[in-house]
């Protein structure tokens, strides 16, 4: 490497806006999805699904659909029934005393939601699966659908009978409550609102798939899916279907998104194991969009009741939640703990001195709910950046006001809150300043009134929130105290190969994060070397047999910061090395260009290639020291990290359609030391537009007999380029302190606020009716009718 | 049914089911896996590829409707670049613009997202973004929230202002 190389290795490490090492082959259709694979020999399936939301399954004719051309066996829930070594696995059984029913991968007695399966069609092609499925006769026995969530707690119709209830846990956190009582007593103002989280379906665009190819004779058995998580769910498959868990090997081909919607064990999965195992030939399932919409996991659904109290001056003493949460039918992997990872942050970015938090989860006849997007974060920023509105209106002063005088002080970091978590660093004043400079805050203000006084059918509103949200799942300590079965740690190798190719194995499992270009960037940065040197290996437990995977915006704040200490170990590793080899002490040598040389005498030196060759060949190394050099490191993070920031929006408002426009967005995030600006900007976009979905289109709407009404994409909401804005992006920098790194992550903060920002500036807009609340998602027909009955109020 | 269809310039001939759809035909009979399926109503445009230079959804056209017909699919469209560079790592302006600007993310909707841009332009060798924004409304992302894939297009088109990102 040259002296001119430096720079340009510089610029392409840490901070680099390095264009994706992951692209070509995504952009040319080269990367292989897992219904892209040719799989020899393999059998389809085809899932016969309840269309009851609640129903005893009667009996199951399959003589027409083994009639049908291609198709070779059908198979009930009874047939397979004896075949499982477990049900299906919750690993986040929330409270000692959480009420669970078994949830079998195919339905034996009962079918608890529209979608369940009731039976399967294994055939010669995809074409005849689906010929299979349409010919299998299902005598069904209707129930009671349960569909409210206050309905579903009193229990009028219990869904599964042995547990007598539909209410499965009630956790709480409340640190001092007798703190929280006093502050009630003692408030200037207080502040009750009720909110609705309704159900959204995470649609990634790529639905779920898998393959499993069984070793009949002593082989592997391989299975491909469209999962985030490869590593947990081979353990699964071991617990569920009884195969050794030396036999199970996993692969994460190409996945199309995944949103948290792929991080789950879910009952195709564990289906096409076992019947690849009791048919000895592989077996294939690929999602339908309206089949995804019903049969993979959904998010949100919560009723939430915040109460502030707040003293004259508006500054808040004490925050107190109830919330009523949708579990679904059944849990699924972590369906019970996603409130939970909202639990500490209902009390938002603000000094709140006194905390209490209470969730009861509830069942309901509808697809289980899971992590999506944001997991918990998302709906408590909802109700404490809507809540702190409502706040400011009783106090009399802006939103931003409001905002200003309850902030956590930036001197205050790391700040204990009230809820029991450290968070690392902030400082949210400035991220604040800036959104509403980006947004042009003033000259909306103005032309806001300008309108007002002129009678404008179009109004404008603005809207603001900040947010701080616990990330980087997780110190395994803190999820051991939250019940959750296993710990939150990361493991990563580097290893420099003779050729000087630098390879990371990583535990991470990305599905468009970048992960390829980042940790190389990481890597290139710490060992003085170009990032295309090096080679990422992820996603295939043969490969990376250790690994807990990626969500909860992890991956970086865990699994980077392990890649980035098991460079330091390569590096000292090869310090050792060098110092031997060109007799010197260590100390003395610094890395330069890509070399490990003398101080004070830079033709003495060796490159990282030839030290690995060294260290590959081992004819002379330092006494005791292993071959080879490798670092190899499991990371277990001693804390969440807190990335934060502000939200601007502006909305207009036609009165006399309730049509709403997103005119302008500005974000200002702040999630410490970034390692490619492109890749943050680029997550930023998707979430804010996943979250802005959420206020404005998106919906899972049921009816009241548990049918989802809008199971395609004609009918559900996703938006498309034409309804969004470009959106401005700014941020600042507070390293956490909590990683030798620096970094927050950055996948959810965009979902976490842009929800509760576009609702704002909507209500803002609509204030001077009267109006103080809109339910999600304000579609043009709730918004006119909301401006009706104001207009009918005041006339 | 026999039917031939000209693929990436080549004629491929097959028997096919007359219900089979032109999406599975290409990815199952052909091989050509690239192009995507992400929805069942023909809403996402995953599945987009050129028919006589114009954009469609594969998954709306049965097989047996295409014969005759010239596709192009994101194969042939790296396939084209690669041909008149001489390089075999070359990409077509369009899906270079792509990777410059981050226009993609997970990559499972880029095929169709990339082929219905490039008929955009083709269309409209000069649009602006709100000509974007329309000209891609068939084409669902859940990745991107659109912003680097409208900035792709324009860059494709040499339309892409100064940049909007603003820098701390």
């Amino acid at each position: 490497m040259t002296a001119t190389d430096v720079p340009q290795t510089v610029a392409r490490g840490m901070g680099a806006r390095l264009p994706r090492k992951e692209d070509a082959r995504l952009l040319t259709g080269e990367a292989r999805f897992v219904d892209d694979l040719t799989i020899p020999g393999a059998l389809w399936l085809g899932m016969v699904r309840s269309p009851f939301a609640h129903a005893r399954i009667g009996n199951v004719d399959a003589s027409a659909a083994l009639a049908v051309p291609g198709v070779r066996h059908v198979f009930t829930g009874a047939d397979l029934r004896d075949g499982w070594a477990a049900a299906m696995p919750c690993a986040w059984p929330v409270t000692e005393d959480m009420k669970a029913a078994d949830h079998w991968p195919v339905a034996v007695d009962k079918a608890c939601y529209v979608g369940d399966i009731v039976a399967v069609v294994v055939a010669d092609s995809r074409y005849a699966a689906v010929d299979g499925v349409d010919a299998v006769e299902v005598d069904y026995d209707p129930l009671e659908a349960v569909v409210d969530l206050e309905d579903a707690a009193g229990d009028r119709v219990v869904i599964h009978e042995g547990l007598g209830t539909n209410r499965s846990y009630t956790w709480t956190l409340v640190p001092d409550p007798d703190a929280v009582e006093r502050a009630f007593a003692e408030a200037a103002h207080v502040v009750r609102e009720r909110y609705l989280q309704q159900r959204l379906i995470p649609v990634a665009i790529e639905t779920r798939g898998v393959a499993a190819v069984p070793g009949v004779y002593g082989g592997d058995l391989t299975v491909y899916s469209a999962t985030q998580i490869p590593h947990i769910l081979k353990i699964m498959i071991t617990a569920t279907c009884g195969v050794p868990e030396a036999k199970v090997r996993v692969i994460a081909p190409a996945v199309g998104g995944g949103f948290g919607s792929k991080l789950n064990v879910y009952a195709e999965e564990l289906i096409a194991v076992a019947l690849a195992q009791r048919l000895g030939v592989p077996t294939r399932w690929t999602e339908g969009r309206s089949e995804n919409s019903v049969a993979t996991i959904q998010g949100r659904g919560q009723i939430q009741d915040i109460e502030l109290a707040a003293d004259g001056d508006g500054k808040v003493t004490a925050v107190r939640v109830k919330l009523l949460a949708d579990m679904g039918a059944y849990m699924q992997l972590v369906t019970p703990g996603i409130p939970l990872l909202g639990a500490f942050l209902y009390g938002g970015v603000y000094d709140v001195p006194a905390y209490s938090f209470e969730c009861t989860g509830v069942f309901t006849t509808k697809t289980p709910t899971d992590a999506y997007r944001g997991a918990g974060r998302p709906e408590a920023t909802y109700a404490i950046e809507r809540a702190m509105e409502s706040l400011a209106r009783e106090v009399g002063v802006d939103s931003a006001e409001i905002r200003r005088r309850n902030y956590i002080p930036s001197d205050r970091f790391p700040y204990d809150a009230s809820s029991g978590l450290t968070f690392d660093s902030g400082n949210y004043e400035p991220t604040l300043d800036r959104a509403l400079e980006l947004v042009d805050h003033d000259a909306r203000r103005a032309e806001q009134q300008r309108r007002r006084d002129a009678g404008d059918t179009k109004h404008l509103g603005i809207g603001i929130a900040t947010y701080v949200e616990m990330c980087g799942l997780a110190p395994s300590r803190v999820l051991a105290s939250l019940n959750y079965a296993a710990g939150g740690w990361e493991a990563a190798t580097v290893r420099v190969l003779p050729t000087g190719t630098v390879q990371v194995v990583s535990g991470t499992t990305p599905h468009g994060q970048g992960h390829e270009t980042c940790w190389s960037q990481i890597v290139a940065d710490k060992l003085g070397v170009d990032p295309d040197s090096v080679e990422v290996l992820h996603s295939d437990t043969a490969v990376s047999p250790i690994g807990m995977d990626t969500y909860g915006s992890r991956s970086l704040p865990v699994g980077g910061v392990a890649v980035g200490m098991a460079s330091d170990q390569v590096l000292e590793k090869a310090r050792r090395i060098a110092a031997h080899q060109l007799e010197c002490a260590e100390d003395d040598l610094e890395l330069v260009d890509g070399e490990l040389r003398v101080k004070g005498t830079p033709t003495k030196a060796m490159t990282l290639q030839a030290v690995a060759f060294e260290a590959f060949s081992a004819h002379d190394l330092p006494d005791g020291m292993e071959p080879n050099l490798v670092g190899q490191v499991t990371y277990d993070p001693p804390n969440f990290v807190f990335p934060f920031g502000t939200h601007a929006a502006v909305v207009e408002i036609d009165e006399e359609t309730g049509g709403i426009e997103l005119v302008d967005y500005a974000a200002v995030d702040d999630c410490g030391v970034q390692v490619n600006p492109m890749i943050v900007e680029g997550q930023l976009h998707g979430g804010i537009v996943q979250g802005a979905a959420q206020a404005l289109w998106e919906e899972a709407m049921y009816d009241d007999d548990g049918l989802l009404r809008n199971a395609t994409l004609t009918d559900y909401g996703v938006p498309s380029a034409a309804e969004v804005p470009s959106i401005k992006l700014d941020h600042t920098v507070t390293p956490s302190p909590t990683n030798p790194l620096g970094v927050k992550g950055i996948g959810e903060a965009g979902t976490i606020v842009s929800t509760p920002t576009v609702i704002n500036a909507i209500v803002d807009a609509l204030a001077p009716l009267g109006i103080t609340d809109i339910a999600m998602p304000a579609t043009p027909e709730r918004v006119w009718a909301a401006i009706r009955e104001a207009r009918e109020g005041q006339a | 049914m026999n039917i031939t269809l000209s693929v990436n310039g080549e004629e491929r001939s097959t028997d096919v089911e007359p219900r089979r759809l032109l999406v599975h035909h290409l990815r199952d009979d052909l091989g050509l896996t690239g192009t995507n399926i992400g929805c069942d109503t023909s809403s996402c445009g995953a599945c987009t590829v050129l028919m006589d230079g114009e954009s469609v959804k594969s998954c709306t056209i049965l097989a047996v409707q295409a014969d005759g017909h010239e596709f192009i699919t994101i194969e042939g469209l790296a396939a084209t670049a690669r041909r008149d560079n001489g390089d075999p790592g070359a990409l077509h302006p369009m899906q270079q613009a792509f990777h410059e600007q981050h226009g993609l993310q997970c990559g499972f909707c880029t095929p169709g997202m990339v082929m219905a841009a490039v008929s955009l332009l083709k269309e409209n060798p000069h649009p602006s973004e709100a000509d974007v924004r329309l000209g891609l409304e068939g084409n669902l992302c859940r990745c991107t929230g659109y912003h680097n894939i409208v900035r792709s297009v324009l860059a494709a088109a040499g339309e892409l202002p100064e940049s909007e990102e603003v820098r701390a």
